[in-house]
């Protein structure tokens, strides 16, 4: 066989190792990495710092592989919506069967290794974390109920609990609570973000809140969610992982998201195409900003905490 | 025409081999450390050697 022979039996657009690293949604996988980052050493007690690093590690690979599951498992959505539609699976250079392989391999062998590395509860979380977005979010409830980013936000509010409990063994009010802050977040963040991507959902048939309900509703959602988000995050400044530091990041912060918010429920969709939804692509970088901040302060708390500067 | 020429799949093939190498490497060396780790520490020593040294 000579090499033009080869050459003509090769794919088209055969994958690099980007494609496949592509798989594991790496700009997701640095939220995982942070807001884990943050459980682990806002947690009591200490870790080896190696250790620490490793249930990190282990953290991203198992939110990299539930990506690849879902892009496994979306990758007909995938193909219709412009966002999607460069992902390694619809552009053709990789597999869906390659997606799948690689997915449930790196499920796997990160909950055992986080295991291994730190303790089995954590292991334990982790595994729940890839079955709820693979199985609960992607499978059943994204095509199936407008309502799929608020169940669904929950995969991606676990990765704290996981960093906390790599660290204690457990679950406490503090770790539920920083669940609690992603997942009320998800949806004013998403549906900010459905608001000026609306043609895209409806053409895959996702059915995205502002596709089944219309627009309207979807302000009021922003809003009433935006409103209970506010009451959590403040409420949590006197817990055990608030402190001074994150009380005014909390109420600087929700006091500009609901502002945000308001704003948007104030708007029509006449005003919306008017000027290119300014207003919902502001509270859409916002609420990036949000997050960061939110967990940056928990992190300052418990930084500065052996000086006796965080904390009340 | 020489049957060793360079195509560009060759240079993304190798590029995906050195990927998955280094990828393997790391792993290894990862799982030294975590090792080296955990045996200095002594958390495969049984509970009573551990009450023992304490």
């Amino acid at each position: 066989m000579s090499d033009a022979s080869i050459h003509s039996q090769a794919p088209e657009q055969e994958a690099s190792f980007g494609d496949y690293f592509a798989l594991l949604k790496p700009r997701v996988m640095s939220l995982v990495v942070f807001t884990a980052m943050v459980g682990l050493l806002a947690a009591p007690g200490g870790v080896h710092p190696y250790i620490a690093f490793c249930a990190i590690l282990f953290i991203a690979v198992g939110g990299g592989a539930s990506g690849a599951l879902n892009m496994w498992y979306d990758s007909d959505i995938d193909q219709v919506m412009s966002r999607t539609k460069t992902r390694p699976i619809p552009s053709g250079k990789v597999t869906r069967e390659e997606a799948f392989a690689i997915g449930m391999t790196l499920s796997v062998m990160s909950v055992i290794m986080l295991g291994l590395a730190t303790n089995w509860m954590a292991a334990g979380l982790l595994a729940f974390t890839i079955f709820f977005y693979v199985v609960i979010y992607t499978m059943w409830l994204k095509r199936w109920t407008p309502q799929n980013i608020v169940i669904g936000g929950a995969a991606g509010a676990f990765p704290p609990m996981v960093g906390w409990a790599a660290v204690t063994g457990g679950i406490s009010v503090e770790s539920v609570l920083m669940f609690t802050l992603i997942f009320m977040w998800t949806p004013p963040h998403f549906w900010a973000l459905c608001l000026f991507m609306k043609s895209d959902y409806k053409d895959a048939g996702v059915p995205m809140l502002h596709v089944t309900h219309g627009r309207a509703v979807t302000r009021n959602h922003i809003l009433v969610y935006t409103l209970l988000l506010a009451g959590i995050a403040i409420g949590m400044a006197f817990t055990g992982v608030g402190g001074k530091i994150y009380l005014v990041t909390a109420v600087v912060l929700n006091a500009l998201f609901v502002l945000g918010a308001i704003k948007i429920w104030r708007r029509s969709d006449e005003a919306c195409e008017a000027d290119d939804h300014k207003v919902e692509k502001r509270f859409f970088a916002l609420s990036l900003m949000y997050l960061f901040l939110h967990f940056g302060a928990i992190l300052a708390e418990a930084a500065l905490a052996p000086y006796g500067l965080g904390g009340w | 025409m020489s049957f060793r020429e360079e195509h560009e799949l060759h240079k993304r093939r190798f590029g995906r081999n050195l990927g998955v190498a280094l990828t393997l490497g790391a792993f290894v060396v990862l799982l030294l450390g975590l090792t080296v780790v955990k045996v200095t520490r002594g958390d495969f020593e049984p509970e009573s050697v551990k009450v023992q040294t304490q």
